[in-house]
């Protein structure tokens, strides 16, 4: 069963990053197929990033994202460039505390940004959050698959606080309510 | 694993050891890979003042005995046009990669594109001949690049990893194995005059430090190394061979992949787009679409296009304006169609669809 | 053995001109690569393009004659890929500072382990005489007509600026004097920088009155003084002639160094 993944907000979220955690999960620990791509510009801080992972139990042929199923959006630039057209059985999670619109598709509002800050002190976690409440909303990858995928891939030393940020994120999807 | 980290792994795997380059968008994880690993295996990691001296230092590194490789994109490509020409007329082993983005000029630094595929071929100035290889998925940027290492150090020319930025920056599951095959340059006997080939056109290599005390220059030299720039039969006779020694080998040095022969309606890709065209295949298994697929694009394999005899078209997808789409047609009778598709996006599989109807 | 024992015969006579100051050069730099004991298959000649560059191809070791300004990032790459092998870089004002320029300081910068031996002619000798990088203020040459209206640069300045280990300056003229330095510039671990001014007859000497061969190098004695010298009269207040040629060691230092034999 493919799966069509498309992550959004600005430069310097770790939107790719996440990307690539969410396809490491896949492939190292899930034993499917993921392909990872990205679009982003030459501004190394800001701007529109967007990246995407396509997940499949077979080799994944056409390597790019063409209509997806799952959205992670975390900005309203972002949104309006990468998540306005969500066609409506899709599934959107969205940063509640930066995004204010809302698509026509099944969505789920997580405040990662905001909790990320208030409840653990660094906003730089966020996207962790969002890759937690994603693996629970969707189980497009099992939870154990994406905990070890995030501990090969953050720097050394922050392991703790990134998997408490999986962990909130894991809890606010069960709290939050899919519109 | 990352595209360009795999080219990397490949090159070290081959037993790379010396990178020599500059950075520049796309390719850069390329040389930051290179960095990283080259030190730990004994190699020499460099970043020069600009591409010019990247391909430079490789030339120099590969005159030792090297396994040597720079990698770059197009404005950096550009650049090292002229010392290419050197590499061509010196016969010296060596890989360059190039992760293709969109030009002319600074162009789209963070974008696909296949628009150098006659650069690579033709750029520097002179008649010449070199191989291009040209990997569609993660994989074969590992496969490949040790591909390039072996077919340089075989027929002593440059060799190109004439990638684009879909494919170097996309991460995909890859096997990397436990280890590669390995063809070593022929070693120069003693005694011989340096640059006199034999049956096969390539002479045995003198690696400096062995004693062989060769003068190596770009200019024309006779089989002792020597310049004599003023002589037609000398030069003609030295460019023929530069040319034929990679041209009367293509038909050995080809590879490509062949799905449903006895297709009316063929592709023939190279690169990313190969990916649509294997995804169009998929979803429709009984329209029995054609599929010819170049692992090396240079030199052209033209034989491959025999391989569907019943062909009333071939459709070309490109990340460029019809590059490849022309050497095509110099090959064949029937309609060649370009499918030009750049700006960075890549063929969608209903643009194909679409194409393939066109000539239903 | 002596410098005719690394002359490679069979490619005799070369092609420098009648009174060319080159071939004076070419035998300091041998003598002093002899005297140093080298081995000859374990030293390498590097070179550009220009009248300079065609003197590997007279030298019996392995010698890589490469593009127009480049000979300094081929020999990094052979430096760095074996430091066991001694690189010798034979080059010319135009090749090292007009296009070859931005390789000349960065390899000072790296201070790689390279001895640099540039023949400053102060034109393009093998193209017909056009102006260099070093062409003086008023020299005639065949793309300075009127005589040249830009600065020349001052090559020693620009490697001890730039970082170089070991930088000296001397003349065709002074032949004892520049095998001592070039021999001492061998020795130097990291980048060593010896710039030989010589008399090109057929290029600049015909068209700024040096009308005999020995003229430019009787200017080359008379103008020369060593940098000591100048360096006293400029602590003394005195002045030092406009159209002084300083000679001498200007650089003896030891910042680390890149490339050099393990």
């Amino acid at each position: 069963m493919r799966h069509e993944v498309r992550f959004s907000g600005f430069g310097g979220q770790g939107i790719i990053l996440s990307a690539v955690i969410l396809g490491r999960a896949a492939v190292m620990y899930d034993g499917n197929y993921a392909v990872q791509t990205q679009v982003y510009g030459p501004e190394a801080r800001g701007g529109a990033s967007m990246s995407a992972v396509i997940i499949d139990d077979e080799p994944i042929l056409y390597p790019k994202v063409t209509d997806p199923d799952i959205f992670v959006i975390m900005s309203q630039e972002g949104y309006e460039k990468y998540g306005v057209h969500a066609k409506e059985n899709a599934m959107m999670v969205l940063d509640s505390s930066l995004v204010h619109s809302r698509p026509a598709c099944r969505y789920i509002e997580i405040p990662a940004t905001r909790e990320a800050k208030q409840t653990l002190g660094r906003d730089i976690v966020a996207n962790i959050i969002m890759l937690g409440a994603l693996v629970k909303v969707t189980r497009v990858v099992r939870e154990e698959a994406i905990e070890k995928a995030i501990l090969d891939s953050v720097p050394k030393g922050t392991e703790s606080l990134n998997l408490k940020a999986m962990k909130l994120g894991f809890e606010l999807a069960e709290k939050g309510k899919i519109q | 694993m990352q595209g360009n980290t795999a080219c990397a792994e490949g090159a070290l795997a081959a037993g790379c050891r010396f990178f020599g380059g500059y950075p520049i968008t796309p390719s850069t994880e390329v040389a930051e890979h290179m960095a990283a690993k080259l030190p730990r295996v004994g190699g020499v990691f460099i970043q020069m003042e600009d591409e010019i001296a990247g391909i430079a230092s490789v030339i120099g590194a590969s005159w030792t005995g090297a396994r040597a490789m720079t990698a770059t994109s197009g404005p950096g490509f550009s650049l090292m046009m002229e010392n290419i020409g050197f590499a061509v007329m010196t016969e010296t082993p060596c890989v360059l990669v190039n992760i293709q983005r969109g030009g002319p000029s600074t162009g789209q630094p963070t974008m696909s594109a296949q628009a150098d595929m006659l650069q690579c071929r033709f750029g520097s100035h002179g008649d010449y001949s070199i191989i291009a290889l040209s990997p569609a998925s993660v994989q074969e940027m590992f496969e490949l690049t040790v591909d390039a290492f072996n077919l340089a150090d075989r027929f002593r020319v440059p060799v190109f990893l004439m990638a684009d930025e879909i494919i170097g920056h996309m991460r995909e599951r890859i096997e990397i194995p436990d280890s590669v095959p390995r063809e070593e340059r022929k070693i120069l006997p003693k005694g011989t005059p340096p640059f006199r080939a034999d049956e096969g056109m390539i002479p045995g290599f003198p690696q400096f430090g062995k004693g062989y005390g060769v003068h190596v220059t770009g200019l024309t030299h006779d089989e002792r190394g020597y310049p004599c720039a003023t002589s037609p039969s000398l030069h003609e006779d030295l460019v023929k061979r530069l040319v034929a020694k990679v041209e009367s080998a293509r038909h050995e040095i080809a590879d490509y992949r062949v799905t449903n022969p006895e297709a009316e309606v063929v592709f023939i890709t190279y690169g990313s787009p190969a990916r649509t065209v294997e995804q169009v295949l998929h979803d429709h298994p009984d329209e029995r679409i054609g599929h010819l697929r170049f692992r090396v694009v240079w030199p052209f394999p033209e034989k491959a296009l025999d391989k569907f005899p019943d062909a009333k078209v071939f459709l070309v997808p490109e990340q460029n304006l019809g590059q490849i789409a022309r050497e095509i047609e110099r090959h064949t009778c029937i309609p060649v169609v370009p499918l030009p598709r750049f700006g960075g996006a890549l063929h969608t599989p209903a643009e194909l669809e679409k194409a393939v109807e066109a000539w239903r | 053995m002596t410098y005719s024992d690394w002359l490679r015969v069979d490619r005799l006579p070369h092609i420098y001109c009648a009174g060319c100051g080159n071939g004076t050069v070419i035998n300091c730099t041998l003598n002093a690569v002899d005297r140093m004991g080298w081995k000859k298959e374990e030293t390498v000649f590097v070179s550009g393009i220009g009248c300079s560059s065609r003197a590997p191809g007279y030298i019996v070791t392995d010698s890589l004659h490469t593009t127009h300004g480049r000979a300094l990032a081929f020999a990094t790459g052979i430096k760095m890929a074996n430091p066991e092998l001694h690189v010798v870089v034979f080059t010319g004002d135009g090749d090292l500072a007009a296009i070859g320029g931005n390789h000349f300081i960065h390899s000072c910068r790296r201070n790689i382990d390279l001895t640099v031996v540039c023949m400053n002619n102060q034109i393009y000798g093998m193209t017909g005489g056009q102006g260099s990088p070093t062409t003086p203020r008023g020299a005639l040459s065949t793309t300075t007509p009127y005589g040249s209206q830009e600065p020349a640069f001052d090559l020693c300045e620009l490697a001890s600026a730039a970082g170089a280990n070991f930088v000296s300056r001397w003349t065709s003229y002074h032949v004892k004097e520049l095998t001592r330095s070039i021999h001492q510039g061998l020795g130097v671990p990291g980048f060593s920088f010896i710039e030989a001014l010589v008399q090109c007859p057929t290029n600049y000497g015909r068209r700024n009155k040096f009308r005999q061969v020995m003229d430019q190098v009787e200017y080359f004695k008379t103008h020369g003084i060593l940098v000591q010298k100048a360096h006293r009269l400029r602590d003394e207040g005195l002045p030092i002639p406009a159209d002084a040629i300083l000679l001498g060691d200007m650089v003896r230092r030891d910042r680390p160094a890149m490339g050099v034999k393990r």
